[in-house]
């Protein structure tokens, strides 16, 4: 790590809030993503929530899994970013030219028949000829499970919504076990 | 810069590397031993699954990490393309001071007699290079004893009519059954099968200075809070280091095995924990770096005289690589069978471990490590839903009224199933990566649908209203398992070290790891590779004179 001594970590954290002022006082949408823009959050959040719906118990979205992925994305899984965008990207295309109108806006059998055809490599047109469209979906697929029955602390699961629904005591305490076995 | 000379310099901390260290420092030889990443502790991590050697969703928290190591396997179109180690065709273990026994889930299996004669046993093979060993379970006995006494194994054989002859008994008493193994042990019975407790590298009482297991959920996969789980990092390095005679450098990456103008080992390059070039001069070299990077080493080892990589004239570094192929069956059931205790495996049998009709070798049943969360949403009938509304009603109703029983097939070795060196990709110091590639022999897939079939029946007698087979795919795999690419032998033309795992073309060039496997058991392998580490060590301090061997 840099060798900054204290009155210069003040100076540059000052300068960065200054900065930040500035840039929302110019900008009046102020990204709220540390990966996504808006509209891709937007569409990824409504596919994840197709992925784990909600029931009697909180689905991907109410537990926040957007935020795992929008963490992850700049972070362990940041070597996805092209194949989020891109998927992300392609999915919108191919939802416009097959429907005429953006994924959010189907209705959720419509939504959940196309993200099958996703799934299945069978989803029409021009947007998918570089990648599999299933290599897009395996993908947030497998980021979403991560994401929804992972620790909270990795952005998702939030209030551990998962754990509760499984009936799975957290934080585990270290020994618990060991007065608690017959 | 070159270090001080010693008489041994050991690659790789893990089950082998850690137990010579110890055997050689506590008979008066200097040592080094090097480890490409470092010491850890449980509380890193906080029970995370997604940070767990068990699933590495986001990092293999135990090494080695994704920034750093690259490998290359084929990409389908006659192509290779670019893994990194917590992607599942990497076939990552670990790297740290333990190695893969500091998260491991400990299961301490001796291999059968049957094991080290394959060949005399079921005859040449059409496909595969199935030898036997040059050695025989009753060389090894007293060694695998010594593994189970200075590491410690829990267990009671006397319940195993297929347990291999031993001397002593277990140095601790096995574990009770949880849930599972209760429900599991009858019905077991009922079939006229032998169930027993599985024998476990992990306290069932103070064992050395160490606490019994707490049965934490998050076992295997994780360091564990109070050592009840036995590997090298908390038994033989810190007796190695204690002597005064071992010196454990962390952080360091060995890239090249120097060899003489004599075609001798005088040492190795490494960089050291700030990226710094250094030489170790030493009298012996010692790989235990694991199958699959041993193998790299010696591949990366060119000289004159070795125009192949050191000690591979032969032209058999890197091939044979094993793994196992493991395979199982997934029973539901009306009841609730979680008890929320780790390991969990905790019930085996080795019914079908040898001697199946028509089948080549074969494998335990056990039942499966606890699951968690996260990795539970893959295990799912054929045919099921990924993902909606009844991936969350299946993952609710089932998570805890489930029992899987898995075992390890026994495969044959395949020449081709092999790692070599890729021309073009290199890590982060500029080392040439590994390729991995090569098909499971297709009698390995015969036996893990035979095996499967007898875990769906057991689950079945056990009560289960629904199971399903778990069969593995062909591509090979290097993984936990990895062994088999410096074989020991007695022909020079077809295995890279002799008996004691001496490099058959540089005396003191030796092997203690997984490499050395011939096959590799229908068995987890690590007591078998640290008895192997033991049986290496013991000839090295006979042998060796302090300046060459008698």
């Amino acid at each position: 790590m840099t060798d900054y001594s204290r009155r210069d970590f003040v100076r540059i954290a000052a300068a960065g809030a200054g900065g930040l002022f500035f840039v929302s006082s110019c900008i009046s949408k102020q990204s709220r993503w540390f990966f996504f823009t808006d509209e891709e959050a937007s569409l990824a959040e409504s596919i994840i929530a197709c992925l784990i719906p909600a029931d009697d118990f909180p689905g991907a979205k109410e537990a926040g899994v957007i935020h795992f992925l929008d963490r992850q994305l700049v972070g362990y899984h940041r070597r996805f970013q092209n194949l989020y965008r891109n998927g992300l990207a392609n999915t919108r295309k191919s939802c416009l030219q097959q429907f005429g109108k953006c994924f959010n806006d189907l209705a959720d059998e419509q939504k959940i028949l196309f993200l099958k055809s996703l799934e299945d490599n069978t989803v029409p047109g021009e947007p998918w000829k570089d990648m599999a469209s299933s290599d897009f979906f395996n993908l947030i697929l497998d980021h979403t499970m991560q994401g929804f029955y992972g620790s909270p602390r990795h952005g998702g699961n939030k209030d551990y919504a998962s754990y509760r629904m499984l009936q799975l005591d957290y934080p585990l305490i270290i020994g618990r076990h060991k007065y608690e076995t017959d | 810069m070159a270090n001080k000379k010693v008489n041994a310099v050991i690659i790789g901390a893990g089950a082998g590397g850690g137990i010579v260290a110890k055997e050689l420092a506590t008979a008066g030889f200097s040592v080094v031993l090097l480890e490409r990443g470092r010491w850890h502790t449980f509380n890193e991590y906080n029970n995370d699954e997604l940070i767990s050697q068990r699933s590495n969703a986001l990092t293999c928290p135990f090494g080695p990490d994704n920034e750093k190591y690259r490998r290359t396997v084929p990409d389908g179109k006659g192509g290779w393309r670019v893994v990194v180690p917590n992607e599942w065709p990497y076939g990552n273990n670990a790297g740290c001071v333990g190695g893969g026994t500091l998260s491991y889930g400990a299961m301490a299996w001796r291999f059968m007699p049957e094991d080290f004669a394959m060949k005399k046993t079921y005859g040449h093979v059409e496909g595969s290079t199935l030898e036997d060993w040059p050695l025989s379970y009753d060389d090894l006995e007293s060694f695998y004893e010594k593994a189970e006494y200075e590491i410690g194994v829990s267990g009671d054989p006397s319940l195993n009519p297929f347990a291999p002859a031993r001397q002593k008994p277990y140095p601790m008493p096995p574990f009770p059954y949880n849930r599972e193994g209760n429900m599991l042990e009858p019905s077991a019975r009922r079939l006229g099968l032998h169930p027993f407790p599985i024998p476990m590298l992990r306290n069932s009482v103070f064992y050395q200075g160490r606490s019994p297991c707490i049965h934490m959920r998050t076992c295997i996969g994780y360091a564990c809070p109070v050592n009840a789980k036995a590997g090298s990092q908390n038994t033989v390095i810190p007796v190695a280091l204690k002597t005064g005679n071992c010196r454990l450098l962390t952080n360091c990456k060995v890239s090249e095995i120097i060899i003489d103008e004599r075609g001798r080992a005088s040492g190795i390059r490494y960089f050291d924990a700030q990226d710094k070039a250094k030489t170790q001069p030493a009298d012996l070299v010692i790989l235990c770096a694991g199958a699959t990077e041993t193998a790299r080493l010696l591949l990366n080892s060119k000289s004159n005289l070795f125009p192949n990589g050191a000690a591979n004239n032969s032209g058999w570094v890197g091939h044979n690589l094993q793994g196992h192929a493991y395979c199982g069956a997934i029973g539901l059931f009306g009841e609730e069978v979680y008890d929320d205790a780790g390991p969990g495996a905790c019930i085996a049998i080795n019914d079908f471990n040898h001697h199946n009709p028509g089948i080549l070798g074969g494998g335990l049943l056990a039942n499966e490590f606890i699951r968690q969360p996260y990795l539970f949403t893959g295990l799912r009938p054929p045919g099921h839903a990924r993902w909606g509304k009844e991936h969350k009603v299946f993952q609710r109703d089932y998570f805890k009224k489930h029992i899987s029983v898995v075992g390890p097939i026994q495969e044959m070795p395949v020449f081709t199933n092999q790692v070599t060196i890729d021309p073009a990709v290199k890590d982060y110091w500029g080392i040439p990566v590994l390729r991995i590639s090569g098909y499971r022999h297709e009698k390995d897939l015969e036996g893990c649908d035979f095996l499967a079939s007898k875990a769906e029946m057991w689950l079945r007698e056990t009560g289960a209203h629904t199971t399903w087979k778990m069969i593995p795919g062909k591509e090979t795999g290097a993984g936990q398992h990895q062994a088999g690419t410096c074989r020991m032998g007695n022909d020079p033309k077809t295995s890279v070290t002799n008996t004691h795992g001496q490099a058959h073309e540089i005396d003191n060039l030796f092997v203690a790891d997984g490499s050395l496997h011939v096959t590799n058991g229908g068995f987890n392998p690590v007591l078998t590779i640290m008895a192997l580490a033991y049986w290496v060590s013991a000839y090295i301090k006979k042998e060796w004179n302090g300046t060459r061997f008698k």
